[in-house]
């Protein structure tokens, strides 16, 4: 497919995907039983739904459960209770077809290069695979839970998505509640639990947003992270707090970032508090505040050369607060966040520079975002999904980054997601998505590029629009 | 961006219009519930059984779900209209507040867990719903809760005429002497399906399949447990006797502090080698 071509599959799309969804009313009208982690959908023997909107989105039922360790606090939850043969693994992939296409990217002007390029969009698409989850999660006793999980990419490369072990309802109270590890932030809606999955669209921008040049190691609140958690709810969990105290890593062991940068021996500490009311008819809301504070290093202490620990540490945070409104096949939520970077890490410049360290025109980096999402849950086997996210850049690290809204996005995404089965025992959603993102000059891929670019005003690039497009198998078992 | 307006609007019309298209028929033997000042919608607890229960409990409500044949206890069989943790009368439907309470508490030691994070109307719509399995809720009504006097003050005096009673009247044939579940006639129960059954153990247990109280502990014993072994005491036991056997019976929960057990560890203390074995010999003093 070529940059000619999305007329002609924007006209299939909006032809296909009502058929599609027009094929799951025909099928779905015989009610079947529905379900989730299978692992432990098999040990309690409960469908999938009764944890999740859709798996792998918690419902408040499923919060519960989670919140008190993966244990239904009914005497059956210790492994010694079970049937010897039971093993708590769970395995998750997703073989797809995707078409990726973004535009105002370097293209030569003939293959090979050396005859000079130019801004063109770039466009692929194909049968493909997503990463791999194999998870094993549950109780080693009662009120001792864990979980790991060994990750891939699609290449089968493996990394520690999550290995933690967890005290639960510590002085017989579930106000107290202990972990540590490598997990993910009670963050105010979970990311790792995210109905859509495509290239744009199976994240949240917010949770990662970096500024332009910005040189801050830390990857986002979106990010597991390494250290410990005290947490605590209330018997339905209405009422819900955490407080993690994490090594200033971005969750890569070894105390080193992903990139390779030693750490600089200081600790980020990430706090969340959450209340629910019932509201009228069937529904409930529930209202949160959170805030992430952490450290990074801006020049090293070396050894040899070689750098041995981070230094000049310097300050940056995310705090916002959050809204989720489920009334019967209704779910909405939104989610704000605030993000700060220190002028030293907002400009890559070491802290121990000759005074004065940063110009006139040097500051910190500040920026708002936000999302709004949707849920139109038709019956548990059939969720249609649509959000939109925007990031707005407050104030740039240096006034020289114009105009002022250089790094600000908009996303969209919209998707169907159906489950022809749901039981206790495996998982299967069919999964059709379609993402829309627009970033001005979020990427930086200097060489004068900018003077290819259509949108020539702008000292950063341009802006640059991108498309996912997925059908997908999410599967797990 | 008209690409993607196109879309959600497509997507969202055909969802829509499925939603629309989907026959919404009252359900006929809708008899409603009514708890705590909430109506329970059967139609709205049909939506919910199918997402929570029926793995277990099954589509028609029998105790057939997928999971069932590995379930131990085996789900209720709502069909049947037989329930054990009432606050009725043994032969009576329990009330809605009964089967409310069910939902919210769980069954311990069972593969049914506390649902108090459903909505209070959630669980109210599950109510209206469960009551439709059986044709017995349009032809009776709930029973009257039976009343439980104030319990009286937990003395040396109430626990031994508890433990007497608890000999006389070979509770520990199924209990066992000291509580544990391990009577002789334990391995021999069965519940009306025929499913074996174990009898509560107090020793090892915090919490009741009822609840946690002992105003909870007295309702068993004039309710009985209908479907199971347990039956009624109402009446044989006058409410004092009944009193004192809940007062005895928390002397045999170590993991459970209690008055009751707390003048009986005393009184064991000076009477060591007056107390006769429960299940030899008339017991008590």
């Amino acid at each position: 497919m070529n940059s000619h071509s999305p007329s002609k599959l924007t006209d299939r799309v909006v032809a296909t995907v009502p058929a599609l969804v027009l094929l799951a009313a025909v099928l779905l009208p015989a009610p079947q039983p529905a379900n989730a982690i299978p692992a432990f959908a098999r040990k309690y023997g409960l469908p999938c739904s009764a944890c999740h909107i859709g798996w792998p989105e918690l419902n408040n039922f499923g919060q519960v459960f989670r919140d008190n360790g993966y244990q239904m606090m009914n005497e059956r939850d210790s492994p010694i209770t079970r049937d010897p043969s039971y093993f708590p693994i769970t395995v998750r992939i997703t073989p797809q077809w995707h078409r990726e296409s973004a535009n105002n990217q370097v293209v030569d002007n003939a293959p090979g290069g050396g005859t000079g390029s130019h801004a063109g969009t770039l466009t692929t698409d194909g049968f493909d695979l997503s990463g791999l989850d194999l998870w094993f999660a549950g109780t080693l006793y009662k009120n001792i839970s864990f979980s790991v999980l060994p990750s891939s990419d699609s290449t089968a490369s493996f990394h520690f998505e999550n290995a933690f072990v967890r005290f639960d309802n510590l002085l017989h109270s579930p106000w107290l509640n202990f972990k540590v590890g490598k997990f993910e932030l009670d963050l105010p809606v979970s990311e790792k639990r995210l109905l859509t999955l495509s290239g744009n669209g199976g994240f949240y921008y917010i949770y990662h947003f970096t500024p332009l040049n910005d040189a801050n190691p830390f990857g986002g609140i979106g990010d597991n992270q390494l250290g410990v958690e005290l947490a605590g709810h209330n018997a339905n969990s209405y009422t819900r707090y955490t407080f993690a105290a994490l090594s200033s890593v971005d969750g890569s062991v070894g105390l080193t970032y992903s990139n390779g940068q030693v750490a600089g021996r200081t600790f980020d500490y990430y706090g969340h508090f959450e209340q629910a009311f019932n509201t009228f008819g069937n529904g409930f809301m529930k209202v949160g505040a959170y805030a992430y504070f952490g450290y990074a290093p801006t020049f090293f202490q070396t050894s040899g050369g070689t750098d041995i620990y981070g230094r000049g540490n310097k300050p940056f945070y995310r705090a916002g607060a959050e809204w989720k409104w489920y009334f019967n096949k209704f779910l909405v939520k939104g989610v704000y966040l605030h993000g700060y970077d220190n002028a030293f890490l907002a400009n890559g410049i070491p802290s121990n520079t000759p005074a004065p360290a940063l110009t006139s025109t040097q500051r910190a980096a500040k920026w708002n975002g936000g999302f709004l999402e949707g849920q139109f849950i038709i019956s548990p086997q059939w969720i249609i999904i649509g959000r939109w996210e925007t990031v707005h850049m407050a104030q740039q690290a240096d006034v020289s980054i114009t105009p002022g809204d250089t790094g600000n996005l908009n996303a969209f995404t919209i998707a169907n997601r159906w489950y022809p089965f749901m039981f206790s025992r495996a998982g299967l959603a069919l999964q059709q998505e379609y993402s829309f993102v627009r970033s001005n000059g979020v990427t930086n891929q200097g060489g004068g590029f900018g003077s290819l670019c259509t949108d020539a005003g702008r000292a950063f690039n341009c802006t640059i629009s991108s498309g996912a497009l997925m059908f997908g198998f999410d599967f797990d078992f | 961006m008209a690409l993607t307006k196109k879309i959600t609007r497509s997507l969202m019309l055909a969802a829509f219009g499925v939603a629309l298209a989907t026959p919404s028929v009252a359900l006929a033997q809708d008899t409603g519930a009514s708890v705590n000042g909430l109506t329970g919608n059967a139609e709205a607890g049909k939506r919910d059984y199918r997402r929570w229960c029926v793995g277990c409990h099954g589509n028609e409500g029998n105790g057939e779900g997928e999971n069932a044949p590995y379930v131990d206890p085996r789900p209720r069989d709502f069909t049947e209209a037989l329930f054990r943790w009432r606050s009725t009368p043994t032969g009576t439907l329990p009330t809605d507040q009964d089967l409310y309470d069910t939902i919210t508490r769980g069954v311990v030691d069972t593969l049914m867990p506390t649902w108090r994070p459903l909505t209070p109307q959630t669980r109210v719509d599950l109510v209206a719903y469960i009551k439709t399995f059986s044709p017995k809720w349009q032809t009776q009504k709930a029973g009257t809760p039976i009343t439980i006097p104030p319990e009286p003050q937990q003395t040396i005096d109430s626990v031994l005429h508890g433990r007497q009673l608890f000999d006389q009247m070979q509770c520990w044939k199924c209990h066992g002497p000291e509580g544990r579940g391990d009577g002789p006639s334990a391995i021999t129960l069965t519940d009306d399906k025929g499913e074996p059954l174990r009898p509560y153990n107090f020793h090892d247990g915090t919490r009741f399949r009822c609840g946690e109280t002992n105003q909870d502990l007295y309702k068993i014993f004039m309710t009985g447990l209908d479907g199971s072994p347990m039956p009624s005491f109402a009446d044989s036991l006058k409410p004092q006797d009944a009193w004192d056997l809940v007062h005895f019976l928390r002397t045999l929960q170590p993991n459970v502090q209690s008055e009751s057990r707390n003048v009986w560890l005393e009184y064991v203390k000076t009477h060591q080698g007056q107390i006769k074995p429960i299940g030899v010999e008339s017991a008590g003093q």
